[in-house]
């Protein structure tokens, strides 16, 4: 285990693993470890006292820290200015059974998971403007810049995002930061079946009223106050943004809108704010909860196309499932002896992906925990993990066998 | 020609012929050009003050046409230069003498539109504006607009990560872009996402948007599209100082409000733009914000009335606020038509465009002024000033012996000082050749060393438009290894351009 204190450590950590040819498991708060295949490492670069926010200016929209900084304490800082990172990052650790409130800026990078607001903000992808990280050559580089509008060079931020510390060891990061939102109301539906609430919800995200968040809980998986607002039945959600005079207009001309599929309640600000919480930390699914011991697969499809393949995976395998981003996100679960795991990337067909979020090792190591690539597409990663960590430092295998 | 390409290799221009009558067999009839006259149209881009005939140049027509293209050019050594448009305002489509210029402009279907995924699949030579035109119909559009949107293509958007002045609220190309077929120089052909909010493994579509045709050769695109807001506003602030325009911008943002868009024009612009349109921009004004607000009419109204407040606390010197789409075309009419406006009171200008914190305005206006006496060359600035992106206008005569180099040097001194200012060389026209040589400013040899391993990944031989972007051109190889003293230079042997 190497704690390291500043890039210059990193630097060298690397280099010394290098010359040791000795690889490395990259480290935050360790949080997300049990995502991906076991690594054939023998050592761990922790990065959790690599830590400081080093600047916040929020008029001019950024916020850079270093990549062990604690998320929850740059979200209450950037909170208090009344800012926010606008996709609206997960919070895994009660889908994957660790200690609440933990988690690193760049562990929420490096997993790239965003929340419900996707669907009109994009992901940490989008929102990631620069980095300073230690390539598996040993070498320190940037990339990107400190301003929100910049094209300048390849802008390999976007393959650090989601590349789950496999391709270089992120030592400081600047995102975007927006805004929070003045107001929201969410429309419930209730009683809608998988299949029907795929159609309200394509007809409210077609609409100009600018959703920013639309998610169906079946009844079988609802929880807590999920299970209050539906009164027993499934919910959908549709969730409406912004400052209080357009929020109460929008719900207006939106409830005559999603009429024919039922008569919507209203849950204003703090109710709305509860349900999505549950909703993108998939609660439903807890690891303390009754389908803990159970898998779990984060999917990601064309969303008009979603309603209908998680209703085949429901009826097909036992399996729970719940809806995010229009049906673009479906959560699933099935008992671990389900022959689904083995048939999901088939039934998803072409169009869509899946990853096996959370598992016990004898599934881990027997299935593809990313989605596996054809082989023109698994060459010409194989040639980018190459271009960063020839030698395969750095979290070997976490994604791809022999990556 | 001011700027150095890498040398023509005499071996491929000796074996013109012979490759021309290749790319005829791999598109038969008029899609393989290669007489002079016929060539003129393709020997520059936007950055039309460089010129350069091409060895030839190929239109194909189908993603398969374009791979036999690129794997006859692989497999003889032969440099290609990708085109769409050719719109580019940094040089990114410039020709090389010895190099195939590989035209998309016959891509030019739609190829489907999925109003349930919100979607529209597309071939790269349709333009930015016919996407918006095909689904307007049903009230949604594609939000990046750069302001060539009627002619740059879509292809040409993804390959510079194009932007326009809606991008602060809507992001910019990359933002907006879902998945691709992309040819890379061996003749393969590659899916990369879909319909899907996301596709799985690296992010390959973010690092192929704003590779300046540098990693493959992009034959279809899955583009998102949004509703259209129900209304738009907009808000003309004068102020008497640029400092206090700057003071606006910073407290719009800082209440919280992201505007559909957020202009800002100096003196010179301003009168610039109101001889050409007539637009009734107040005069005697240094600075002029349009500050633009969409959305269902009532939030519009009421963000209106704040942004009103607060340019009142600014010292605004007039205020007016549209009250009709007429009004709110007019307010923009000169901002859009701000670089012909230029055009007309100067023989010719150049369009820089570097970022810079949006709070460092001012420093980077007065340092203008003070480089536009050094240099003794007029300049207008426009300025999108919600995201921090300027655009100076330099103006000079190229018939005047010497002053395009001084307007070149001049643009330089601008960029420099935008990165000195904490912010980047390019905020939304690439780099191009025009920047090539800038890129030290920002990045370390280690830096553009990493960006060039990533080339090689995808384009091991360097053949895909050579000569941009990248200010030192390296074989593969030598990238393999880097470890220097800390502040020594990597590679000080190798030639520059």
């Amino acid at each position: 285990m190497m704690q390291v204190r500043d890039a210059a450590d990193v630097e060298q950590a690397v280099r010394d693993a290098l010359a040791a040819q000795q690889s490395l498991e990259i480290v935050g708060h360790g949080t997300k470890r049990q995502v991906g295949h076991a690594m054939a490492t023998n050592a761990v670069l922790d990065l959790s006292q690599l830590n400081a926010i080093v600047s916040y200016e929020p008029g001019e929209l950024i916020l850079t820290a270093q990549a062990g900084a604690p998320l929850c304490d740059v979200l209450s800082l950037i909170d208090s200015k009344n800012q926010s990172f606008a996709f609206e990052p997960m919070d895994t650790s009660a889908l994957l059974g660790t200690p609440a409130g933990q988690g690193t800026i760049a562990g929420m990078i490096a997993a790239g998971f965003a929340g419900p607001r996707r669907i009109k903000a994009g992901a940490a992808r989008d929102h990631l403007l620069g980095a300073v990280a230690v390539s598996g050559f040993g070498d320190l580089f940037k990339t990107g810049g400190k301003v929100v509008k910049n094209v300048t060079g390849y802008d390999l931020c976007k393959l650090l995002a989601g590349s789950w510390g496999t391709l270089a060891v992120m030592t400081e990061v600047t995102l975007k930061v927006l805004p929070k939102p003045e107001d929201e109301i969410t429309l419930a539906l209730g009683g809608l079946d998988s299949e029907v609430a795929g159609h309200a919800m394509t007809a409210a995200l077609g609409s100009p009223y600018d959703v920013s968040a639309a998610a169906h809980v079946p009844k079988s998986a609802l929880t807590g106050a999920l299970a209050e607002i539906g009164h027993g039945d499934s919910v959908t959600l549709v969730r409406l943004e912004g400052i209080a005079q357009s929020v109460a207009h929008r719900a207006g001309t939106l409830e005559t809108l999603l009429a024919p599929f039922g008569r919507a309640t209203r849950l204003a600000a703090d109710a709305s704010a509860a349900a999505w919480v549950l909703v993108r930390d998939v609660i439903p699914f807890a690891a303390d909860g009754p389908r803990g011991d159970w898998p779990v697969w984060r999917i990601v499809c064309p969303p008009a196309s979603g309603g209908k393949l998680g209703a085949a995976l429901a009826r097909e395998s036992g399996a729970e499932v719940i809806y995010d981003w229009g049906g673009g996100l479906i959560w699933m679960t099935c008992a671990e002896d389900a022959k689904s795991h083995t048939t999901i990337r088939e039934a998803i067909g072409r169009d869509g992906h899946a990853t096996l979020m959370r598992a016990p090792d004898a599934l881990r190591t027997t299935l593809d925990v990313f989605q596996p690539q054809d082989a023109a597409l698994m060459k010409l990663t194989a040639g980018i993990k190459a271009s960063f960590d020839p030698d395969g430092i750095l979290n070997p295998g976490r994604m791809y066998a022999g990556l | 020609m001011s700027i150095k390409m890498p040398i023509p290799d005499q071996a491929i221009l000796n074996r013109r012929d012979e490759i021309i009558a290749a790319l005829q067999k791999i598109v038969p009839g008029e899609g393989v050009i290669s007489s002079e006259k016929e060539m003129k149209p393709y020997e520059s881009d936007g950055l039309n003050a460089y010129r350069q005939p091409p060895m030839v140049v190929v239109l194909p027509e189908t993603t398969e046409q374009v791979s036999q293209v690129l794997r006859y050019c692989h497999a003889n050594g032969i440099k290609v230069v990708p085109r769409g448009s050719g719109t580019s305002l940094s040089g990114g489509a410039l020709p090389l003498a010895d190099a195939v210029l590989l035209g998309l402009g016959k891509f030019k279907r739609i190829r489907e539109i999925d109003f349930e995924n919100r979607v529209v699949v597309t071939e790269p030579g349709v333009t930015n504006l016919a996407i918006t035109q095909a689904v307007e119909h049903a009230g949604f559009y594609y939000a990046p607009d750069p302001s060539s949107q009627i002619a740059c293509s879509i292809g040409g958007n993804i390959a510079e990560n194009s932007g326009g002045v809606h991008c602060l609220k809507y992001g910019m190309t990359t933002n907006n872009v879902l998945g691709c077929e992309i040819v890379l120089i061996t003749g393969e052909i590659l899916r990369i996402g879909g319909k899907a909010p996301e596709h799985s493994g690296y992010d390959l579509m973010g690092i192929i948007t704003g590779s300046e045709g540098l990693l493959g050769v992009v034959t279809e695109v899955t583009v998102r599209i949004l509703q259209k807001p129900e209304t738009a506003r907009a808000v003309m602030v004068g102020f008497n100082d640029v400092e206090a325009a700057g003071e606006c911008v910073a407290r719009i943002i800082g209440a919280g409000i992201i505007p559909g868009g957020m202009e800002m024009m100096d003196k010179p612009a301003i009168h610039a733009a109101e001889a050409f349109v007539h637009a009734g921009y107040p005069l005697d004004v240094e600075a002029l914000l349009i500050v633009e607000l969409d959305g269902p009419k009532v939030e519009v109204d009421e963000l209106i009335l704040r942004v009103e407040a607060i340019a009142r606390t600014c010292g605004q010197a007039t205020c007016q606020i549209s009250n009709s789409e007429e009004e709110r075309l007019l307010f923009w009419a000169g901002r859009k038509a701000a670089f012909p406006a230029v055009g007309r009171i100067s023989p010719d200008y150049i369009c820089m465009d570097g970022t810079i914190p949006r709070g460092k305005l001012p420093q980077a206006l007065l340092r203008i002024r003070e480089l536009s006496e050094k240099y003794g060359l007029g300049v207008a600035n426009v300025f999108h000033a919600g995201d921090g992106n300027l655009h100076p206008l330099i103006l000079f005569d190229a018939n005047k012996p010497g002053e395009m180099e001084r307007a070149e040097a001049f643009g330089a001194d601008i960029l420099r000082t935008c990165v000195e200012l904490g912010g980047v060389l390019t905020g939304e026209h690439g780099v191009g050749v025009e920047k090539r040589d800038l890129m030290p400013e920002m990045f370390t040899d280690i830096d553009l060393a990493q960006q060039q391993r990533l080339k090689c990944a995808f384009d091991t031989d360097g053949l895909l438009n050579p000569g941009k972007v990248f200010p030192t051109l390296h074989r593969c190889a030598e990238l393999g290894r880097v470890h220097v003293h800390r502040g020594q230079l990597a590679f000080p042997d190798i030639p520059r351009f």
